[in-house]
């Protein structure tokens, strides 16, 4: 019993994993966006597209954040340029800009290696986390969760009907930037913890097992946030037991997650979705008295309409 | 309607060129009056759709104004009055939203800076749900509704907005016969109150059922004005070219049994159907009697019964 | 002038420029494949996803493409199966597959204390490649090169129109696999001279190029290895005198020619654009 408490015995532990928590619980609350929106390689794309920018602060002896996050969104409008511009396909553009990003972050960091550690920026060493770091990460991740909290349903209705959003008279390109900010701003905070290269699956994971756990947003983002938090925490833990490799921990642990949720998730799980699939088609329920039409569904395996929720 | 000003519609030489330097819309100008259901009419590539957007506000003319009664389209955004209705394919039916929250959307515009729902959002929108019957599936999921279920949970939502100028997107593309009556009648019950209604279709044989007004299109908008004036054969030639296929059915073959009934059977999509002079005709004639029997007469007399 | 040939002098350099332009030759072939199938996701998901099998083969003493030719195979075949039974979406899917292998990686990495570096694995090592691992890449390079050279009719059929190819009763679901398997066999192969984490720029950007300058198929291809060995050659060659990483400098010189591409491409190019867009 006394062995399972020996982390919390030491501080850098004890740091790593609320610093970590702190870290997956922002990402998670962005996550349930990028997972809606399908923007998984943008998320992807930007957390390598930080790199430069982390090289050239330290360069110039600036907060790493201030660097990395100005490069974010030059990538960002360097995709949206291309994009714009050329025929080439979306998935295209973002994967030669932000390989090109990263490439350049590699080759001014392999230029002049002092005072840089490129295993930190490519794969996170939040178990030695400066405090000014600490700092960083924190200032990222309150702005991100209050802007987030004030503005989620901006977003929500952006991600689902942005034409919706348009014809009420929201300010549907500023929501576009502020989302594309946040990301940014999140994937600098996650590099600190599981580093560039995973920084997609804190972007990623916990909003997909959220997905199959809820049909609604409000709660989709809840889950999302507590999952990101729960499993960031649980990895730098387990990490101490495991020798090193946080970062690897973290996402193996949210991949975990997600393959039991993928598996017995109570609605969308596929264990209810071959369940539902042998029960005969449901009956309309009362109150569709104009029309008699027969159900339709988008989802994949037309499974999801078998259950009336009330 | 909380406001008592009519609403209207005005595009003085709308002019659109995307960014790639490609001119969609030239020059188009119309003039719609609330009550009404205008049908706007065009081939894929006529620049329906870039008329459609330019309407809504959702992009900026090149040249030209659009005023909804007479402000910038900006403006009557603000105020809720334009109200969008999608395409079934354009939206993510996954998406984790209850119907009524998707309802509730409609009142986003009239909320606080946080969206944070009062007594008066949710009653609007029990109201609105109401309306098109679908308060009793107020919980579920959208994606776990059929086809007209979909469409009637988005035209809801134009309600719940207050929408005075509703836009649907081809409303009936993936719904069956009975469903679409089903929305057509809603649609004449926002006309009587005075909204302008406005369907972007490609379906033709469709329009003068329930529009009384069309917009025709063809890389400007080449006529538009009350669907009998404006559904005439040269005019559909013009926005369409070779596009129609015509059957033309002679009347010796159709005189032959009794004169008047013509059946055409068709797999989708309603036929339009004109008659020997070039006139209109119409599957139900309620309330078109009059209009029905002047072209008759008028008809004959051009067209003495020889034979 | 003799500083300028000295990068030739030295017998690691040679080899580095000959591996070089092999790897980059067979992922631009590649390259061309996936942007023109949408699918550059895929190889940034099987680069990533091949580190627990090279883990993996190494403690069962196998050779390492063999591990990481399955990993990556598993990948991709787990986001297909994933995609088809439950409501995500698939870039998702692939997001969420593509980082657990790869952390999972990391995670067996870190109890393996061994001669595997990590970071030879990652960022290459294209200046000191063991001559077995050189004899490697060499037989898979060629592998991959004459696969698609006597398949490339089929592959591109399917990639542009897999209903025409069914329909023309080509194997369409074989073809998809193998052009998977191939992708998993040119990040094995490249995975020595670039590194993991940036073979996926060497997956995509010589294809994104060559679409800007090329009107036809066979054309686009021989523009994409084009591209792409010059770049390698030069990439290798600044290296040397920047003292900087040779797989980064490979990288940058092909976003270069990207951008170059973009600007000035006879058809396409932003420049000529701008230049005659008062003409018809």
């Amino acid at each position: 019993m006394d062995a399972l408490l020996i982390p919390f015995r030491y501080d850098y532990m004890v740091t790593a994993m609320w610093v970590s928590a702190v870290i997956g619980a922002v990402c998670g609350l962005l996550s349930g966006f990028v997972t809606l929106k399908g923007w998984s390689l943008l998320g992807d794309a930007l957390s390598h597209a930080v790199v430069p920018g982390v090289a050239l602060a330290h360069w110039l002896g600036l907060p790493f954040a201030a660097g990395a996050f100005a490069t974010g969104l030059l990538a960002a409008g360097a995709m949206a340029f291309i994009k714009l511009k050329t025929p080439v396909r979306e998935d295209a553009v973002i994967g030669v800009v932000f390989t090109s990003f990263f490439a350049v972050g590699l080759l001014m960091i392999s230029l002049r290696p002092a005072g840089v550690d490129l295993k930190a920026i490519v794969l996170g060493n939040i178990l030695g986390i400066a405090p000014a770091d600490i700092v960083q990460v924190l200032v990222v991740a309150v702005a991100a969760a209050l802007l987030v909290g004030l503005k989620w349903r901006d977003l929500m209705l952006f991600c689902f009907d942005p034409n919706q959003a348009r014809a009420i008279g929201l300010p549907v390109g500023r929501l576009h930037v502020l989302l594309l900010a946040l990301l940014s701003a999140t994937a600098v905070a996650a590099m600190q913890a599981v580093g560039a290269v995973l920084v997609a699956a804190m972007l990623v994971t916990p909003g997909a097992t959220a997905y199959l756990l809820t049909d609604r947003f409000g709660r989709m983002l809840g889950l999302s946030s507590a999952l990101g938090a729960g499993c960031a925490f649980a990895g730098a833990y387990a990490s101490y037991f495991l020798d090193g490799a946080t970062g690897g921990c973290i996402v193996t642990l949210q991949a975990l997650v997600f393959l039991i949720a993928l598996v017995f998730a109570p609605k969308h799980g596929l264990l209810a979705t071959a369940r539902t699939r042998r029960i005969a088609e449901p009956t309309d329920l009362p109150g569709a008295s104009l029309g008699t039409d027969t159900p339709t569904s988008s989802l994949p395996g037309g499974a999801s309409q078998a259950r009336p929720s009330n | 309607m909380t406001e008592s000003e009519p609403i209207s519609l005005e595009a003085e030489n709308v002019t659109v060129t995307y960014p790639s330097g490609q001119t969609a819309l030239r020059d188009a100008s119309l003039r719609l009056e609330g009550g009404t259901i205008c049908a706007l009419v065009g081939v894929n590539g006529s620049g329906k759709s870039t008329l459609f957007k330019a309407l809504m506000g959702f992009l900026a003319p090149a040249r030209g104004t659009v005023r909804v009664a007479g402000r910038p389209v900006r403006e009557a955004q603000k105020k809720g009055w334009m109200a969008y209705v999608p395409q079934a394919e354009e939206v993510d039916w996954s998406f984790p939203v209850s119907v009524a929250d998707v309802v509730m959307m409609g009142r986003y515009g009239q909320m606080n800076f946080l969206r944070i729902p009062r007594a008066g959002d949710r009653a609007a929108v029990e109201e609105s749900l109401r309306r098109v019957g679908m308060w009793e599936l107020r919980e579920r999921q959208i994606g776990e509704l059929s086809g007209g279920q979909k469409k009637r949970v988005f035209v809801a939502r134009a309600l719940a907005q207050g929408g005075r100028i509703i836009l649907l997107d081809e409303p009936f593309t993936g719904v069956d016969v009975g469903t679409e009556e089903a929305i057509v009648a809603l649609l004449r019950e926002l006309r009587e109150e005075g909204r302008l209604v406005l369907v972007s279709t490609h379906n033709l044989g469709s329009v003068p059922e329930f529009c009384d007004q069309v917009v025709l299109i063809n890389r400007t908008v080449l006529a538009f004005g009350p669907t009998d004036e404006v559904f005439t054969p040269e005019n559909l030639t013009r926005a369409f070219g070779g596009a129609l296929r015509a059957f033309e059915i002679e009347h010796s073959t159709v005189d032959a049994h009794d004169g008047r009934a013509l059946t055409v059977l068709t797999d989708d999509e309603h036929p339009l159907v004109l008659g020997r002079s070039g006139h209109l005709e119409y599957r139900r004639r309620a309330g078109r009697e009059d209009l029905v029997s002047e072209r008759e007469k008028k008809a004959r007399e051009e067209q003495p019964p020889a034979a | 002038m003799d500083a300028l040939l000295e990068p030739f002098r030295y017998g690691f350099m040679l080899e580095a420029f000959a591996i070089g332009a092999l790897v980059a030759a067979v992922s631009a072939v590649l390259s061309c494949f996936l942007v023109l199938r949408g699918w550059s996701l895929m190889g940034d998901a099987v680069s990533h996803a091949v580190l627990p099998g090279i883990v993996l083969a190494y403690w069962a003493g196998l050779p390492l493409a063999v591990g990481a030719f399955a990993s990556g195979l598993l990948c991709a075949f787990a986001t297909g199966w994933i995609k088809a039974r439950s409501r995500i979406k698939e870039d998702t899917v692939m997001g969420v597959v593509f980082t657990g292998l790869f952390a999972l990686g990391l995670v067996l990495m870190s109890r393996t204390t061994t001669d595997l570096h990590l970071d030879h694995i990652l960022f290459g090592n294209i200046l000191g490649i063991p001559r077995a691992q050189l004899i490697e890449t060499t037989v898979l390079s060629g592998l991959v090169l004459l696969v698609v050279g006597v398949l490339r009719r089929d592959l591109l059929l399917v990639s542009f129109d897999p209903a025409h190819a069914r329909a023309l009763g080509r194997p369409v679901a074989l073809l998809n696999y193998l052009l998977l398997a191939l992708l998993a066999l040119a990040v094995v192969s490249a995975m020595q001279a670039a590194g993991l984490i940036l073979v996926v720029a060497m997956l995509v950007t010589p294809g994104a190029t060559a679409f800007l300058l090329a009107r036809r198929f066979d054309e686009m291809l021989l523009k994409a290895v084009l591209v792409s060995v010059l770049s390698a050659l030069g990439g290798i060659y600044a290296s040397f005198f920047l003292n900087g990483s040779p797989a980064a400098c490979i990288v940058v010189a092909q976003a270069l020619v990207f951008v170059a591409a973009l600007l000035l491409a006879p058809r396409r190019g932003l420049w000529r654009r701008a230049g005659s867009a008062g003409a018809p």
